[in-house]
């Protein structure tokens, strides 16, 4: 079977997977925003970001509000573009099994 | 077992997207009492105002002072009692009210409205009267569909309705009372009956 071939291994993880979807549907989010939807701690946060970061997938800026720093992402196209293909892979195995 | 758990995967997916994108929905119930308000101050002004006037409202009178008074009550009762029932809606369900998509819903609701709000403002102030109620139907209508990005339900809908009922009224001057009661009456208990029906049932 090649359907399993099309799962992203980088999204076939809960807090990866949950970064794209909402980045798929907010042009920007920032760190806290995503402890607060996720629920997660800095550091697994600060982590999965990484990966996904040098995957392309998404893009980080980071600047100050005032002193305290802040960081924000957002989505690349190649990365809207793998998660597409993610999604469409899940939906496909799903079919074919029902 | 795999299939199941990408089917988690794509529901956690589907979860996340709205919760991260939109704001809690807003209640039916404060739907219908905007549409009730919007019906007694228009009632209030078919009685109170319309015999007061000869030909036409000046803009410094008593009748449109009262007019005007009767809009802006309407507006701000509106606006109370769905935030009144939101939060408490949001509270029940344990829901943040003001994070960083409720903010984007009222900066995307505002830029239209406020822009119709001064647009119309202006155009009285040189006496021009006559298109006050398509524009002010026109205008809600287009906040309605821009903050829809960030609603559940089907406001998107509503704002459609206000502009092409805004739209109508545009084209058949004379009757502009009418189609405000319309827009900002019946269709506000229309739509807030249809959302507090599908609330009720889940």
């Amino acid at each position: 079977m090649g359907l399993i071939d099309n799962i992203n291994k980088l999204f076939d993880h809960r807090i990866r997977l949950g970064i794209m979807s909402i980045l798929m549907v907010n042009e920007e989010v920032d760190f806290n925003r995503f402890k607060e939807l996720l629920d997660v701690t800095d550091g697994n946060l600060a982590s999965h970001t990484k990966t996904l970061e040098k995957a392309a997938y998404i893009k980080v800026e980071k600047s100050f509000i005032g002193r305290k720093p802040n960081t924000r992402y957002s989505a690349t196209k190649a990365g809207r573009e793998a998660f597409k293909k993610h999604i469409e892979a899940l939906e496909a195995i799903i079919k074919n099994k029902h | 077992m795999e299939s199941k758990k990408y089917l988690k995967d794509l529901t956690d997916i589907k979860e996340l997207m709205s919760r991260s994108s939109r704001f809690i929905s807003l209640s039916g119930l404060s739907g219908i009492l905007a549409g009730i308000y919007a019906i007694v101050g228009a009632a209030l002004a078919y009685f109170l105002v319309f015999p007061l006037r000869g030909e036409y409202l000046t803009l410094h009178g008593w009748p449109f002072q009262l007019t005007i008074i009767l809009l802006l009550s309407v507006a701000v009762l509106s606006v109370l009692t769905a935030y009144y029932l939101t939060t408490k809606k949001a509270k029940k369900n344990g829901e943040a009210i003001w994070d960083a998509t409720t903010k984007r819903l009222l900066i995307s609701f505002l830029v239209p409205l406020l822009t119709g709000g001064i647009y119309i403002f202006i155009k009285l102030k040189s006496q021009h009267y006559g298109l006050s109620a398509a524009l002010m139907l026109i205008f809600y209508g287009l906040a309605l569909v821009n903050a829809s990005k960030y609603t559940l339900g089907k406001i998107k809908y509503l704002g459609y309705a206000e502009i092409v009922l805004g739209l109508i009224c545009a084209a058949v001057p004379g009757y502009g009372f009418w189609f405000w009661v319309a827009g900002f009456g019946v269709l506000h208990i229309l739509y807030g009956s249809m959302m507090y029906r599908q609330e009720q049932s889940g």
